[in-house]
């Protein structure tokens, strides 16, 4: 039986010996399981605005992409086995859409040198780049999610928060347990009352913690959800007639395909953003002539104009960018994964810029330096207009407590640092 | 032609009884033994012992641990993934609470917590059976993902509930953590497989083996010619317990490096190793090894062919790999029910005759 062993070996040695000459950008992406719904739309997003750059630009700077796509099922031990598959192709930044791939990933990527650029998810304390060298997470986190949510939830009830009950409901993971310590430090400041109603995946399962919610009457609920758990609660939330505008979703929890099946009834529900929605940007004439009519649109090419496909190119975007970026500083072409977290370290999205690439005023404005690799923290509000069918922005983009989340952050990424002997430094 | 066993004469009883009794099966395991220890070392890169060999020689540990209580003992068990999250749990409370010791030790004392955790839930095998047991065991996976989850002193009070494996390593060479190399992470799990091979042949051909069988083929009857069910069926969990346990610490600490304990190992991870021993055959130290290997490498294989070399979109594939992996266990129930491990029986009895078959 070993003996077949022997023949993997040899096989890998012939299969060893990668080709360096394309920007390579890994998509480990997810279009079969219980995420699936949601991960399509992510992955073609992401695709399309690459092959945009190919066909109308030739590239990035002149250099053709190559990206690589990973099915990786939201399955950690197959995320492990897309990051060791793709990696020796020379991978410059891995955007895993996971955050329990990105846990794994975190330690990994940083023994070899790759970046991870975990946008709105994975490990928060990331932001201190101090400590995470080759991990970035801007323009916005989950702490900052759980913060704009409570100001929004400030701002309607008129800055006083006190006997108030909000409910967490989350996925029972390292991804929906992110939030709870924020929660907890705000529900300190501002006297509200938190109550934790944990799902376990894959999240169709949660009759007894809308049972609860009905019995205990929370005057808001809070969702940090994804997949088929997003529209089971929104349904359930229908079901039990809580009252949908006091029902607020991270971003994860807010696209079309979880407000949909729940029908009019999903109506006012809200869900947080860090980027526009719509597909009224002038980049889409142009992805409609390169890519959609050139029949070059990745999957089914059905999502175009969706909030995850927007995502999907916002994150495709903000990589690119981030490869001009490093492009510029070491004056090459061909830039290497190290090249690559110079870039991201040195990136900077303004107006103009976002204007250039045919998206205006899409998303907020940052700066990223070594000290601060997770942007301003800066997030909106949207809302379900079932009738017209899209998330209409509710409120402009505003920062997160800050006061609140950069004590808990470097106390957060200096336990990590003294756990795995890292010295914080930024050079 | 080959496994001749013209010439190869016995002169004792101990010589009759050795594991390989055919002289060429015999060579053959020294020689697949050396390019394991020897060869693959030198061989290995990082993508071939995380995507493959690692969690081959991993999941081997755990189909033989299932094999010795389902296949052996005939105890139905749904609870393997509950198993080695104790394992994965314990040795990471022993790896960061004695950060000094060597690897071998942790792994080996999370082994033996499984072995009591197994014992504890092997208790009401003594008065069901069957399905009922299957269903008792169930209800240990739940019970075991659950506590991991709830219990926030076994996760170290960490923010996310992950626990991370912090480096350690055995006589100065990594073989947790990122840094790593992966030669000494093969290596490491190396040594654990054969020592469970080892031993668990020893154990399963020995007095202790064959009470299990006794108890699998007619409990009854094992009863009346003096075999006590109580030791019988504990030690066969103890036992199982112990390897699936061993195979949880180094699943989490050696080859993910972080693990939930939801995601990593809910009942899926039960039906996979239980899927590895029915399709490697069932009473076979040997089908665990094939049922692993099979059911790790098949997916990945299936992927290379398709996406890289056919170029198809992930999705189908993704797709195609449930089903052909499906199709292909029911194939193998229907027309070998027996498992792989049968299937070289044949091939080697075939063999052994080759060329002139009667």
């Amino acid at each position: 039986m070993k003996k077949r062993l022997t023949a993997l070996a040899l096989g890998a040695l012939m299969a060893a010996g990668p080709a360096m000459a394309d920007l390579v950008f890994p998509s480990l992406s997810y279009r079969t399981g219980p995420y699936a719904a949601n991960g399509i739309p992510f992955a073609d997003g992401y695709a399309d605005y690459f092959t945009l750059l190919n066909e109308r630009d030739g590239g990035i700077g002149g250099e053709p992409v190559k990206m690589i796509e990973c099915e990786t099922g939201y399955n950690t031990e197959k995320g492990v086995e897309c990051y060791e598959a793709t990696k020796g192709e020379g991978a410059l930044v891995y955007q895993p859409l996971s955050t329990g791939i990105t846990y794994q990933l975190i330690p990994k990527a940083t023994a070899d040198g790759i970046p991870v650029h975990s946008m709105g998810y994975g490990r928060t304390s990331a932001k201190n780049g101090s400590v995470f060298r080759n991990i970035f997470n801007y323009p916005a986190n989950y702490w900052d999610g759980a913060s704009v949510a409570i100001t929004h939830i400030l701002n309607a009830e008129g800055g006083d928060l006190s006997g108030k009950k909000v409910a967490l409901v989350y996925h029972n993971s390292a991804y929906g347990k992110e939030p709870i310590r924020t929660l907890e430090e705000l529900a300190k400041k501002h006297g509200y009352e938190l109550t934790l109603l944990p799902v376990d995946h894959p999240g169709q399962e949660q009759k007894s913690q809308w049972l609860q919610i009905r019995r205990e009457k929370p005057d808001y609920v809070i969702m940090w959800g994804w997949g088929v758990m997003n529209q089971v609660a929104i349904q359930e939330a229908v079901n039990i007639r809580f009252p949908m505008d006091h029902f607020i979703g991270i971003w994860w929890s807010g696209s079309e395909n979880d407000v949909l099946p729940a029908g009019e009834k999903a109506n006012g529900y809200k869900a947080l953003t860090f980027h526009n929605f719509g597909s009224n940007y002038p980049i889409y004439a142009d992805l409609k002539k390169y890519v959609y009519d050139a029949g070059k649109a990745a999957g089914a090419g059905d999502q175009s104009g969706t909030v995850l496909y927007n995502r999907g190119l916002y994150a495709a975007m903000l990589a690119a960018e981030a490869a001009k970026t490093a492009q510029d500083i070491h004056g090459t072409k061909a830039i290497t994964s190290q090249m690559m977290r110079d870039g991201m370290e040195a990136l900077e999205m303004t107006e103009e810029k976002m204007s250039a690439l045919g998206l205006p005023a899409f998303g907020p404005e940052f700066k990223v330096s070594c000290e601060n690799h997770g942007g301003n923290g800066f997030g909106a509000v949207s809302q379900w207009d079932a009738a017209a069918g899209e998330f209409k922005m509710i409120t402009d983009y505003f920062q997160s407590d800050q006061d609140v989340l950069n004590p808990l952050i470097s106390e957060d990424s200096s336990a990590y640092a003294s756990e795995n002997n890292i010295e914080p430094g930024c050079n | 032609m080959f496994y001749r066993e013209a010439g190869d004469f016995k002169t004792s009883y101990q010589q009759d009884n050795q594991t390989f009794p055919i002289r060429f099966d015999r060579y053959r395991y020294y020689v697949v033994l050396a390019v394991a220890f020897g060869v693959v070392p030198f061989l290995i890169n990082d993508y071939w012992a995380n995507a493959i060999l690692v969690p081959f020689l991993i999941y081997a540990i755990a189909a033989i641990g299932l094999n010795i209580l389902t296949g052996y003992c005939g105890q139905v068990s749904l609870g393997t993934g509950g198993f080695m999250a104790v394992g994965a749990y314990a040795c990471y409370k022993l790896m960061t609470a004695f950060p000094e010791l060597s690897m071998f030790i942790h792994v080996i004392l999370a082994g033996g917590v499984t072995a009591l955790v197994g014992v504890l839930f092997g208790l009401p095998s003594l008065r069901i059976k069957g399905f009922y047991l299957a269903v008792a065991t169930l209800a240990a996976q739940f019970f075991l993902v659950w506590l991991f989850n709830r219990v926030p002193w076994f996760y170290n009070y960490s923010a996310s509930g992950q626990i991370s494996a912090p480096e350690r390593d055995v006589f100065g060479i990594l073989v947790t953590g990122p840094n790593a190399p992966s030669w000494a992470v093969y290596l490491f799990c190396l040594i654990f497989v054969t020592f469970a091979g080892v031993l668990a042949r020893n154990l399963t051909r020995g007095t202790m083996g064959r009470r299990w069988m006794a108890i699998r083929d007619m409990d009854i009857a094992a009863e009346i010619i003096g075999v006590n069910p109580l030791t019988a069926k504990l030690s066969a969990f103890a036992a199982s317990s112990f390897f699936v346990g061993i195979s949880g610490a180094l699943f989490f600490s050696v080859y993910l490096g972080a693990v939930e304990v939801g995601e990593a190992f809910g009942i899926q991870k039960s039906f996979l190793v239980l899927f590895m021993v029915i399709i490697g055959g069932l009473g076979s130290i040997f089908g665990a090894f094939a049922g692993a290997a099979f059911l790790v490498v098949l997916p990945v294989a299936l992927k290379l062919v398709g996406v890289d070399m056919l170029g198809w979109a992930t999705d189908i594939v993704a797709h195609f790999q449930l089903v052909i992996v499906g199709a292909l266990i029911v194939v193998f129930l229907i027309l070998e029910p027996h498992g792989l491990a049968q299937l070289w029986r044949v091939a080697k009895e075939k063999l052994r005759l080759w060329p002139f078959p009667y």
